[in-house]
This record gives structure tokens, C-alpha cells and sequence, in this order.
């Protein structure tokens, strides 16, 4: 992308270029509704502060857990993913497809190993009669 | 609505309450565990659901990805507890990247007419998530140490940064009101690749752990605009607790380095630090295995001060052996944690579990701090900047402010160090010259592993 941004001919050339492949279709259809702006806005406002609320309550010793724990259920974002790369299109059928399963992969690591990883940490956390009793088995 | 389609929001309410069920268990170790594999039944239920989602057709590309994604990530949990900070890096790269995939997917399908207020939200989604994973994978190398640590500046960062800056938000608005002009957008994604390369590279890594908690927060930001895009409220529910997770711990980490955000964006500290710590006078006592012995097995109360020389010594598991003994004894043995010890949030503290430390046993700075003075014996292992009490008595320190742990009040000092060397910081430690301190040279492992030993024939 840098050399783009350093030729202007090449810049000018491949504006038109991308600018050409556009078409106009059925905007309204999927123009945002403002009711769901709203809603949308309002749950936004609720987990930020639910999310406050929530996370202040986590000690420091419990931090490194915490981070991994909200990459994993950030990973969320798979759902996004899979919906991408499972739908047919009239268009650009490849290209969304591939990446629709470039973004499953991403999420599905962050799933899969941030899950995995908490937990294996969060099972070293233990009180002292537990390692006691373990190191006597 | 069909009702597949109202199975399928119940089941991502379903998640989004377990989600946050699952992070409040976090706030005790003996309930987390529980906490999080509700978190990870809700994502299942969220999984499953999608999966039966009316527009999906084809489920070739989703095997595909579920199955190289658990391939990829499977590995990458099992880790060594040492490799967390570029781990951690590197996960925060993926959600950026599967975030910003989704976003120019969802261009590439449907242009130019998404309408302003989504593409104003996909905007944001693909700007943050290019620039959080560029940002990522050099924080990652940069604590995999295949980059040097230390901030790399050049002339004129600044003003290049600003106008890369000015450039990739030009694009984004200029891209908001020509959604039709591709070359904008993809203009505006090279910018924020680039940028967020130049974000991370003047920092230090010692400033690691405000890096990582930003990214965090940036990576989560990412996903709640996806949530946006798709009208998708548990996207917007995770994204959001995600990304407020993040900066609630860069303001936690700025506090325990005295510091804002943009001193530590900007600052690029570390790197110069021109010696005005004034004249550190005296000469540093050094130590021999056999007097530290003594004095640890008939001391009545130890404190071990870790830092990141006791992750790359690997000596986890050496102090707690030596701190076992003393236990045995009759010793009582503390860990006092700074919470910018190590490269990431928490960093020591898991470290220490994972060697079988019990967690009553490891105290946070402020709990630590009033129990110095009682303190016969306080054992600093590779830490520097967290026990400098030039952070308290010198306000021309470039660290002046920062909380630290008062080592220096406990009647005697050990401070196991590799060599005669400044710390990472390259800053002078005027702990080292104090009558209390007792220098004990070499790799910090072997030192604890004699140590424990000498402790043994006492």
C-alpha cells in the first residue's frame, strides 16, 4: 500500500480502477434503521458500564487470567465470521468466502486458546491445604 | 421473525449473560474456574446457534476454519507460563484480524450502500482492527525478543506519526461520504497497518504492560464495532466488556507507573534517560551464598520481591523451593507483587501459582508495603525500577512518583542481580549502595538453588 501512497500516478490509475468496479444498488434496503441506532447505543452504554463494574472487582493477582478470559469471549466475533463465510452472494462470491473463513480461523484460535489457556491458569491458582495435599499423594 | 431465527437470539442472550456471570467469577481464584467454563458454554451455545443460521449455505469454508483455527489454537495455550506476554500479543493480533476481515468482507458484499451510520461503525471496526494487529505482532516479536527491546526512535517520529495519522483519518472521512470510493478504504487500512507499526516501536519493554492492556482494550473496541455493523447486540455486549477490560487495566498500570497514557505513547522512555539521578555515592556490598543463608533461616519473616529477571532466569520454581524450606523452619514467607512487575498485568502472580506458590501467600504492593518494617529479610529477584526508592525521595527522577515496593524499609536487603550493570531502564538504583543491601551476583536460579541448599546445612 505504501507505494501508492508515494507514486500519485499509480494512485490516480488505481482510483479509477476500483472506483469503476462499484455499482449502485438497492440502498435503502440496508440503510441503518434508527430505532436499532438507538438500541444498539443503549447496549453499548450498559455493557461499558456493566463492564466497569465488573472488571474493577478483579484483583491485580487475577489480571493475566483476566486478559486471556476477555480475548477468549471477545472471540465472539465468530459469529460474525461464520455467517460470512457460510452465505451466498450474488457477487464477489470468492473473495467473501475466503474471507469469511480467514476471519473463522482468527476468531476460532482466539476461542479455543484463550478458553484452554485461562483455565490451565486458573488451575495453578490454588490455596495452601490443596498443594499440601497434593504433595503428599 | 422465523423461529430458528428466535432460537438463535435466545441462545446469544443466553451467552451474553453467561459472559458477564463468567468475568464476575473472576474477581476470587476459587470461583474463577467455574466462571469461565460458563463463558465458554456460553460461546458454545452462541456457536451452535449461528450455525443454524438462515443465510448459511455452505459449510465447507466454516469446517475449514473451525477445524485450522483449533489446530493454531490448541497449541497456543499450552505455552510455557513464561510465554504469556507474546502469547497474550498475538491472540490480540487474531481477534483484531477476524474483526477486521469481517468488516471488508462485509464491503466487499455490500459496497456502497451500507447507509452512514455503518459504515461510520465499520470504519472504526477495520481502522482499530488493522492497527491493533500490525501493533500486536510487534509487541509479540518485541517480547519474543526477535526484535530488541528497547523504544527505536528516529528523526521526526512525531511528525511523521501525525501525518500518517491526519492521512488514515482523511481517508476515513473522505471514505464516509464517497462510500462508493474503494481506494479511500483500502487507503485507510494501509495508513492503520502502518500506524499501528509505529505505535509500538518507540516503546520500551518494560512499558510492555500498558501496551498490552491498550491493544486489549483496542482489539475489544474492534469486535463491539462489528456488533455495530451487524446489529448484533452479544458482539456489542462482549466487544465492549472486552475493550473496557483493556483500559481499565492501562489506567491501572499508568497509576502504577505514575505516568498518562500518551507519556507512555509518546515518551519513547528508556531510551536516552540522561544520567540527573545526581551523585549515587558509595559502593555497592557484596554478599557471599553462606551469610544470606544464615540470615534467611533465622530470620522471622521473608519477603521475595520478583521481577522480569525471575521470568527469564526461569527461577519460579527455585524460589519457591528455597521458600518452602524457610516455611519448614518456622520462617514466614510473603511475595510482594508490583503490579508492573513483568511484561504484562499479573504477569509474576502467575508465574508463582504456576510454581505451586499458594495465592495467600503473594500480596500486592499495597498490602506488602506496611509490613516491610517487620520485615528481617526482603529478597529482590531481577527487579529494578519497582524497588528503587529514588521513585519516592528524588522528584527529579525520571521515575519520581512511582509507587514502588519499600524494600529499603526492612532491616536487611538481598538483591540477587546478574552482574554490576544498570537495569533496563538504565537507570542507577540507589538501593544498591544503602547499608542494608547485601549484593548476591549471578544467574538468579543457581543463586536461589545454592541458597536453598546452604539454607538446608544451617
Amino acid at each position: 500500500m505504501t507505494h501508492l501512497l508515494f507514486q500519485p500516478t499509480a494512485l490516480i490509475a488505481s482510483l479509477y480502477m476500483l472506483a469503476g468496479q462499484e455499482s449502485q444498488g438497492a440502498a435503502e434496503k440496508l440503510a441503518f434503521n434508527p430505532a436499532v441506532l438507538i438500541a444498539s447505543l443503549y447496549v453499548f452504554a450498559l455493557a461499558a458500564f456493566l463492564g466497569y463494574q465488573v472488571i474493577s472487582r478483579v484483583p491485580p493477582l487475577l489480571h493475566t487470567p483476566l486478559m486471556s478470559a476477555t480475548n477468549a469471549i471477545s472471540g465472539i466475533s465468530l459469529i460474525g465470521s461464520l455467517v460470512i463465510a457460510g452465505s451466498r452472494y450474488g457477487h464477489h462470491q470468492v473473495l467473501a468466502s475466503i474471507l469469511g473463513c480467514a476471519a473463522v480461523t482468527s476468531a476460532m484460535i482466539n476461542v479455543t486458546g484463550g478458553f484452554l489457556i485461562t483455565d490451565r491458569m486458573l488451575k495453578m491458582f490454588r490455596k495452601k491445604e490443596a498443594i499440601k495435599t497434593e504433595e503428599h499423594k | 421473525m422465523s423461529y430458528p431465527q428466535y432460537f438463535l437470539e435466545a441462545t446469544y442472550l443466553i451467552a451474553s449473560i453467561l459472559f458477564v456471570l463468567g468475568l464476575r467469577s473472576l474477581s476470587h481464584p476459587d470461583t474463577a474456574r467455574r466462571g469461565m467454563i460458563m463463558a465458554a458454554a456460553g460461546m458454545t451455545a452462541a456457536v451452535v446457534g449461528t450455525l443454524f443460521h438462515p443465510d448459511i449455505h455452505n459449510y465447507l469454508y466454516i469446517v475449514i476454519g473451525l477445524i485450522v483455527g483449533s489446530a493454531i489454537g490448541i497449541p497456543m495455550a499450552m505455552v510455557p507460563m513464561t510465554a504469556m506476554p507474546q502469547r497474550t500479543a498475538l491472540s490480540h493480533a487474531f481477534g483484531a484480524l477476524a474483526a477486521s476481515m469481517v468488516g471488508i468482507a462485509e464491503y466487499v458484499i455490500h459496497g456502497a450502500n451500507m447507509g452512514g451510520v455503518k459504515s461510520a461503525a465499520l470504519g472504526l471496526e477495520v481502522m482499530l482492527g488493522a492497527l491493533t494487529t500490525t501493533g500486536s505482532l510487534i509487541a509479540a516479536a518485541k517480547l519474543q525478543e526477535m526484535m530488541r527491546g528497547t523504544p527505536i526512535m528516529f528523526k521526526g517520529q512525531h511528525i511523521f506519526n501525525l501525518l500518517l495519522f491526519l492521512t488514515m483519518a482523511g481517508c476515513y472521512i473522505g471514505w464516509e461520504f464517497n462510500p462508493g470510493m474503494a481506494i479511500l478504504f483500502y487507503s485507510m487500512i494501509g495508513c492503520a497497518l502502518i500506524f499501528g507499526v509505529m505505535l509500538v516501536l518507540p516503546i520500551g519493554a518494560a512499558d510492555m504492560p500498558v501496551v498490552m492492556s491498550l491493544l486489549n482494550s483496542y482489539a475489544g473496541l474492534s469486535s463491539a464495532a462489528t456488533g455495530f455493523v451487524l446489529s448484533n447486540n452479544v458482539l456489542i455486549i462482549a466487544g465492549t466488556l472486552d475493550g473496557f477490560s483493556g483500559f481499565i487495566l492501562s489506567i491501572l498500570m499508568c497509576k502504577a507507573m505514575n505516568r498518562s497514557i500518551t507519556n507512555v505513547l509518546f515518551g519513547g522512555f528508556g531510551s536516552v534517560i540522561a544520567t540527573d539521578t545526581g551523585a549515587v555515592g558509595g559502593t555497592m556490598r557484596e554478599v557471599t551464598l553462606d551469610d544470606v543463608a544464615v540470615q534467611l533461616a533465622y530470620a522471622n519473616q521473608v519477603v521475595f520481591v520478583p521481577g522480569y529477571g525471575m521470568a527469564t532466569a526461569q527461577a519460579q520454581h527455585a524460589v519457591r523451593e528455597l521458600g518452602n524450606l524457610l516455611e519448614e523452619r518456622g520462617v514466614a514467607v510473603k511475595y510482594g507483587i508490583h503490579p508492573v512487575a513483568g511484561r504484562m498485568p499479573g504477569h509474576m502472580n502467575v508465574l508463582l501459582a504456576e510454581a505451586n506458590v499458594p495465592y495467600s501467600q503473594l500480596y500486592e504492593m499495597e498490602q506488602i508495603n506496611p509490613e516491610m518494617p517487620q520485615t528481617d529479610v526482603a529478597v529482590v529477584i531481577g527487579a529494578n525500577d519497582v524497588v528503587n526508592p529514588d521513585a519516592r525521595d528524588n522528584p527529579k527522577s525520571p521515575i519520581a512518583g512511582m509507587p514502588i515496593i519499600e524494600v529499603d524499609r526492612a532491616k536487611s536487603v538481598i538483591v540477587l542481580k546478574r552482574g554490576k550493570g544498570k537495569g533496563f531502564s538504565g537507570l542507577e538504583n540507589p538501593l544498591f549502595f544503602k547499608n542494608v543491601t547485601g549484593m548476591l551476583y549471578g544467574d538468579a536460579k543457581s543463586s536461589l538453588t545454592n541458597l536453598a541448599q546452604a539454607v538446608q546445612k544451617v
